[in-house]
């Protein structure tokens, strides 16, 4: 690829420093956003999570049950949106996809040997192939951390373009880095900037299966790149933090971070999302709260 | 690079968040505390202290003269050669662990007292000023019985009587910065803060005497610069510790030559922040945000002069406008606000005058869109650009959130250009590269340096300039140093 190794070549250039991201960080949370921008910002939450269930004993039943939530969050609260999307394995997309029909909520399957990306290209296009031919709307990929800490930075590059060419123009590609194996906020500005000029739509923080999960300060890295890439080519990219994400005040937090770094062209779920699992009912809970003016028990809240 | 622009105006607006003032209980009028007690100022009159984003009035606050000073010298002299230099180290420690502890116990109430009485946002006085304050208390009452040892073979003694006098853009930490390494080392204290901010000075007197600290070994005299006048110029004071104005430094400077007094002037600056090519150029510009704007600007320290690397010269203007977008100036009690009201009209007009003063000296300027309150005192965060060294808003400290922006081409411009201004307080260095952190920092000639970062202070750190700057050392070993004499 001839584009590459000016990338590369670029992308070596741009250094983070990781007091200076903390510094950053604490005046976000620092920030207090009460009532009616409480309100709204939960909502906006909402409608941003990609409900997710991504476990080895994912039922049928509970596909079903999570897809039925996502578009009823909490039918005793009036006017409540939808999530934007559901997440979950290739061989649950078609089920998923039924389930949802009519409702606008995509489908997003996870894809290329997830969570470790450990296998050859062709079994990872393979994979992505399933989900696309099951109806998937958008597909998660991982990059392959190990090609990436031995500095093959050119193969994470062309295997994510080549997975990008399988999606096509109208299937959206988020592209996870895994965060948590990255090891340093260089590299994980370094793989932020490779998934951009590789053709991801969307550039997400993690599987949600190591730990750290998503971080503000991973995310605020990761913001930052897409706002230089803007810059640079014009071209807008999503963000996904994923994982451990399961509080409305951590949430709110995010989405500062994304209204003081990128603007209100990234507060969409077009544009950003929250992978999560369990953020949805903690939000019901606050809006609950506010609407009603006392918390009410978590028995309330169905789980799925 | 493509027009693209990234909009920070948002149609999430944040709600009101206002800080609570229901806990504060301002008297109506404060009188001078001298001698362990609070005495009405001979003259009989009192000045208004206002808040300066309202202009409305919090409190009338004596006036005191040459009488009220000469009275406060001797109650600290009393004082001292009755009980405070008799005490042990280990018993001076403990009264200052004590007004400690009730800063912290007392913090919110001094954040809010701040706040309204000098116009910086809550979240600066709440997370910083008080705790700095508490701070500073607790780490010089650590060295109170140490002093032998922090000094060995020198036989450190106290000076006798210390006459202080501090600025009013932190007025609570300049006072904690004063009071607590002199009582430390055995000295007692007259202290006139700056007569727009006296309130958090005077709610600390009021913790001397809860703390039940000796009568006199703490005095406050508050009124303007006349009054600091006689305390520079009583004979009963051994030595002055002045932060402010390099023009009132000089002054003293000259009032106290041919005497016995020892002095410690913590004067103005002009910091450069030298942001090189390979920086992390997002966190840099944080720290130009967080070097200029910090206090509305009214920092002796403040990084007002930025030089850039030519190479990044626009990307780092465009981020800094970016970032800029995003900074809140509003009500100081708001805990959303970044930059509050300026301190009194005076300062505004001076601010104001440095701003058209750049206009018309060709300069290009920056700010940010948005409306300011009709009433108070405010100005939004300022940039110039293209402006070159024998502009009067690159050599003159403007004490507000006023930026200078220039560019340099070798290490060697960025220091010439660094070290051209008769000041000498601070500075500040961005880069990925140890080595040029260590090149650099080394020919800068400023008694404080930050290395990708900017403003950050901590008790153990000494502070204070070069040149105009000042002389002296405060915070840390070096603080301690300033309040004592060596018989060798």
């Amino acid at each position: 690829m001839k584009t590459t190794n000016k990338i590369i070549t670029n992308i070596n250039q741009v250094s983070v420093d990781q007091v200076g991201i903390g510094d950053r960080v604490s005046r976000i949370t620092a920030r207090s956003v009460k009532n009616e921008a409480k309100i709204q910002g939960l909502k906006m939450a909402l409608n941003m999570i990609d409900l997710t269930t991504l476990e080895g004993a994912d039922t049928v039943n509970k596909v079903k049950q999570l897809c039925y939530k996502g578009m009823h969050l909490h039918d005793a609260y009036p006017d409540l949106p939808t999530v934007a999307a559901i997440c979950v394995y290739p061989n649950f997309v078609g089920l998923a996809k039924e389930q949802l029909k009519g409702s606008g909520i995509n489908v997003a399957s996870v894809a290329t040997a997830f969570p470790s990306g450990n296998s050859s290209l062709e079994v990872k296009i393979t994979d992505t192939k399933m989900a696309l031919d099951a109806g998937a709307d958008e597909v998660d990929m991982v990059i392959s951390r190990g090609k990436f800490h031995q500095g093959e930075y050119n193969y994470v590059f062309d295997e994510i373009a080549k997975i990008k060419e399988t999606c096509g123009k109208n299937v959206r590609l988020k592209t996870i880095l895994e965060t948590g194996e990255l090891g340093s906020l260089d590299n994980v500005r370094k793989a932020s900037d490779i998934a951009m000029y590789a053709g991801s739509d969307f550039i997400k923080t993690s599987t949600g299966k190591i730990s750290p999960a998503a971080t503000l300060p991973v995310t605020l890295v990761m913001l930052e790149a897409i706002k230089d890439y803007y810059y640079e080519t014009g071209i807008q990219i999503g963000m996904k933090p994923a994982g451990g994400i399961s509080n409305s005040k951590l949430a709110l937090h995010y989405l500062m971070l994304v209204k003081e770094t990128l603007g209100d062209k990234w507060l969409t779920n077009q544009w950003f999302r929250f992978g999560a699992s369990s953020l949805a009912n903690d939000i019901l809970m606050q809006l609950e709260k506010q609407r009603t003016g006392n918390y009410q028990s978590k028995d309330y809240f169905s789980k799925d | 690079m493509s027009e693209n622009k990234i909009n920070l105006k948002s149609n999430w607006d944040l709600a009101p968040s206002l800080e609570s003032t229901s806990h504060i209980n301002l008297k109506k009028k404060y009188d001078l505390f001298i001698g362990g007690k609070w005495v009405k100022p001979s003259s009989g009159k009192y000045f208004d202290t206002n808040n300066p984003a309202t202009e409305e009035k919090l409190a009338s606050i004596a006036n005191a003269n040459k009488k009220d000073v000469d009275m406060a010298v001797k109650a600290a002299r009393k004082a001292y050669d009755t009980t405070w230099s008799k005490l042990s180290g280990k018993e001076r420690g403990k009264y200052i662990f004590r007004i400690a502890r009730i800063i912290q116990e007392r913090a919110k109430e001094l954040a809010v007292v701040e706040t309204l009485d000098g116009g910086k946002p809550i979240r600066e006085s709440r997370d910083i000023d008080i705790p700095l304050a508490a701070n500073h208390f607790f780490y010089y009452a650590g060295w109170a019985d140490k002093l032998e040892y922090a000094f060995p073979n020198r036989n450190p003694k106290s000076l006798g009587v210390a006459g202080q006098i501090t600025p009013w853009n932190f007025p609570l930490l300049m006072a904690a910065w004063k009071i607590a390494p002199a009582l430390a080392c055995g000295n007692t204290v007259v202290l006139k803060p700056a007569e727009t901010t006296s309130l958090t000075t005077l709610l600390l007197a009021e913790i001397c005497e809860q703390a039940g600290l000796p009568a006199g070994v703490v005095n406050v005299v508050t009124g303007a610069g006349d009054v600091g006048a006689e305390i520079v110029n009583h004979d009963g004071i051994d030595k002055i510790a002045f932060t402010g104005s390099t023009g009132v430094g000089k002054i003293i400077q000259k009032a106290i030559s041919g005497t016995d007094k020892k002095a410690t002037l913590e004067l103005g600056g002009k910091a450069a922040n030298i942001v090189f090519e390979d920086a992390p150029l997002d966190q840099a510009v944080e720290g130009i945000i967080n070097g200029i704007f910090f206090n509305q600007g009214h920092v002796c320290c403040a990084g007002s002069r930025l030089l850039v690397q030519e190479s990044v010269y626009d990307v780092v203007l465009r981020k800094l406008k970016d970032r800029m977008e995003s900074l809140i100036v509003g009500n100081p009690l708001d805990k959303n606000t970044d930059i509050g009201a300026i301190n009194s009209k005076s300062q505004l007009d001076t601010i104001n005058h440095y701003i058209k003063l750049g206009k018309e000296e060709g300069a290009e300027i920056y700010q940010p869109e948005g409306k300011l309150e009709k009433k108070g005192y405010w100005c939004k965060p300022t940039l110039f650009t293209g402006v070159a060294q024998s502009n009067r808003i690159v050599q003159e400290e403007i004490f507000g959130p006023v930026l200078a922006i220039q560019t340099f081409r070798t290490i060697e411009e960025a220091i010439t250009k660094a070290n051209n201004t008769p000041y000498g307080l601070s500075a500040g260095v961005w880069t990925d590269k140890g080595s040029k952190i260590f090149n650099v920092t080394s020919q800068l000639r400023a008694g404080i340096v930050w290395a990708n970062t900017f403003n950050k202070f901590d008790p153990t750190s000494p502070f204070g300039g070069y040149k105009e700057s000042g002389f002296g050392r405060e915070g840390g070993l070096h603080g301690l140093e300033a309040y004592l004499e060596f018989e060798n």
